[in-house]
């Protein structure tokens, strides 16, 4: 499978193309012929073809307790094979190369791995931190960027290596303290933006001069616990745990410094307890509307775009932890936090009523949906199983098995930025 | 109505029995809950304080990262939850016996998750 990558058809072609363009000599073709024949016959004895296929459909299931990953294609919805040796995969979280080969998986425990979803092999592995997050890709797809809790800071790697390029601590305060990085996303630039959860600050690390990053620092509020970027690359949204409201920056007039947005909305009753963090990202986003998970109220807030202004909140089951739009943005699916993780429903976000409550299985997990949104792929992680559902009958179409499973991820995050 | 003796010895010796049987599961969760116990504080708490409970975004719950730490602060933590930090009130998901025994069972370092109970279906 490997010598996939290596057949010799660049210089089959240019050899065609350069003694095309001019007729050559008697005596050169008697060369070059011989040599065109020994080429293309080389190229009918490599390796099986079966081995060349496309990436765009491929995708990984984190296998949370076993260290391993399943590669997965999504034609048709079938396992294509495992990957293990992949350490701690609790809370583990894979951005893509642009051209959808590899998977870079950021694990708890500090790992990154880069892994060749056509070879179904580990290509790359460093461990970086003690206690990581998640990650992040460069606009072109030549950094990948670590977050992590311990140490608190961000780390940047070459994507092709991992070698280690720049180190930037998330250093506050006078005495030398280290935050917690959350909400790490890439923007246009080779930038990334990040939130700090101590230090309650958002900041943009520029490494377009990779050896010299700078940085820059903007207001967040009390616990910023994950953030987002539209998927326009316009606006960094923070939530924030330690208070009603989130955090917002205009990404094109940085200069204006971030504001707040849905201020109070907790109206000041007391918070229900919030069993597991929800997560953010570019999914919040359909119809000019981004479809927000309030913390400590059971319900999603709705906010206008164009006004940041609330304009709706949803009463859902219970803490929404995952508040995803389908890629039409005709539908919002939520997931829940322990203990009412066996729900989904689903938001019409033209009447912004819920239209179905489902009980797919045991701690639904996550949910990835298929590039087009067809299919929604949902992990259950006590049922040890992952299942596909039909998002216009939200009837389950087929279901396989997988160990104690968790974030589902497609290739296709590898063209959206903020993924 | 006179019973024989040995009637009444077996009756008062099952009642002790029960008795016995029930203080200690008020005390003690039993093999199945204690396996549902141990799945959830690996699985779910572990959503903060990591699968292995060398922490998160929550601090790390080894035994060496509690040594010290009286068990009765660590029970009011985790039944009542800590204030101002994220760390949320478990009562009405687990009862103070329970806790106890999670408590026991971080100090002497926690159990491998046995994994969820049996599939419903």
């Amino acid at each position: 499978m490997s010598s996939a990558s290596k057949i010799p058809s660049v210089p089959a072609a240019t050899a065609c193309r350069a003694a095309c363009a001019q007729l050559a000599p008697l005596a050169l073709w008697g060369l070059l012929l011989p040599a065109m024949v020994l080429l293309l016959s080389a190229c009918s004895t490599i390796a099986p073809q079966a081995a060349v296929r496309g990436t765009g459909d491929l995708g990984v299931v984190i296998e949370r307790a076993d260290g391993r990953v399943k590669i997965v294609e999504t034609s048709g919805r079938s396992v294509l094979a495992s990957v293990q040796g992949l350490g701690d995969l609790s809370h583990a979280s894979v951005v893509f190369s642009r051209d959808g080969r590899y998977a870079y998986v950021f694990g708890r425990d500090g790992g990154l791995t880069k892994v060749d979803l056509l070879t179904a092999s580990i290509v790359g592995r460093v461990v970086q931190g003690g206690n990581s997050i998640g990650g992040a890709i460069s606009q072109d797809g030549r950094i990948v960027v670590a977050q992590n809790y311990e140490p608190g800071g961000i780390k940047a790697f070459n994507a092709d290596t991992l070698e280690l390029i720049a180190d930037v601590p998330a250093s506050y305060g006078g005495e030398g303290k280290r935050s917690k990085v959350v909400g790490l996303a890439d923007l246009p630039g080779n930038r990334f933006i990040y939130s700090l959860f101590e230090a309650g600050e958002i900041r943009i690390t520029d490494f377009s001069d990779p050896g010299k990053p700078v940085t820059q620092r903007f207001a967040a509020g009390k616990q910023p616990y994950d953030a987002l970027v539209t998927p326009d690359g316009r606006y960094y949204i923070a939530g924030l745990f330690g208070e009603d409201g989130l955090a917002l920056l205009d990404l094109w007039q940085p200069e204006k410094g971030s504001r707040k947005i849905l201020s109070g909305y907790g109206r000041g009753e007391q918070p229900l307890p919030v069993f597991k963090m929800p997560h953010l990202r570019g999914w919040a986003v359909a119809g000019g509307r981004a479809y927000l998970p309030a913390i400590g109220r059971h319900e999603v807030l709705v906010v206008d775009m164009s006004t940041w202004q609330e304009v709706g909140r949803i009463p859902v089951k219970s803490q929404p932890v995952f508040v995803m739009a389908r890629p039409d943005g005709r539908e919002v699916w939520v997931n829940f936090a322990f203990p009412d993780n066996g729900w989904v429903q689903v938001v019409d976000t033209l009447s912004q009523k819920i239209t179905s409550t489902l009980q797919p299985g045991r701690a639904i997990l996550h949910m990835e949906f298929t590039p087009r949104g067809e299919e929604v792929w949902l992990s259950a992680r006590d049922d040890n199983r992952v299942m596909v559902y039909d998002t216009l009958s939200h009837e389950k179409r087929t279901q396989f098995e997988a160990a104690s499973p968790s974030g589902i991820f497609f290739t296709s995050r590898a063209a959206r930025m903020g993924f | 109505m006179k019973l024989p003796p040995v009637f009444v010895h077996a009756a008062v010796l099952i009642g002790a029995a029960l008795v016995a049987a029930y203080a200690s599961a008020a005390e003690l969760p039993d093999a199945l809950r204690q396996r549902e116990l141990a799945h959830m504080v690996r699985q779910d708490c572990g959503s903060c304080h990591g699968l292995t409970l060398a922490g998160g975004l929550g601090p790390a719950l080894t035994a060496e990262a509690l040594a010290g730490k009286p068990a009765d602060s660590l029970v009011a933590t985790i039944y009542a939850g800590r204030p101002g930090t994220p760390m949320p009130p478990f009562r009405g998901i687990v009862s103070e016996a329970e806790v106890e025994w999670i408590v026991q069972q971080l100090l002497r370092g926690f159990p491998p998750d046995g994994g969820a109970a049996a599939r419903a279906d």
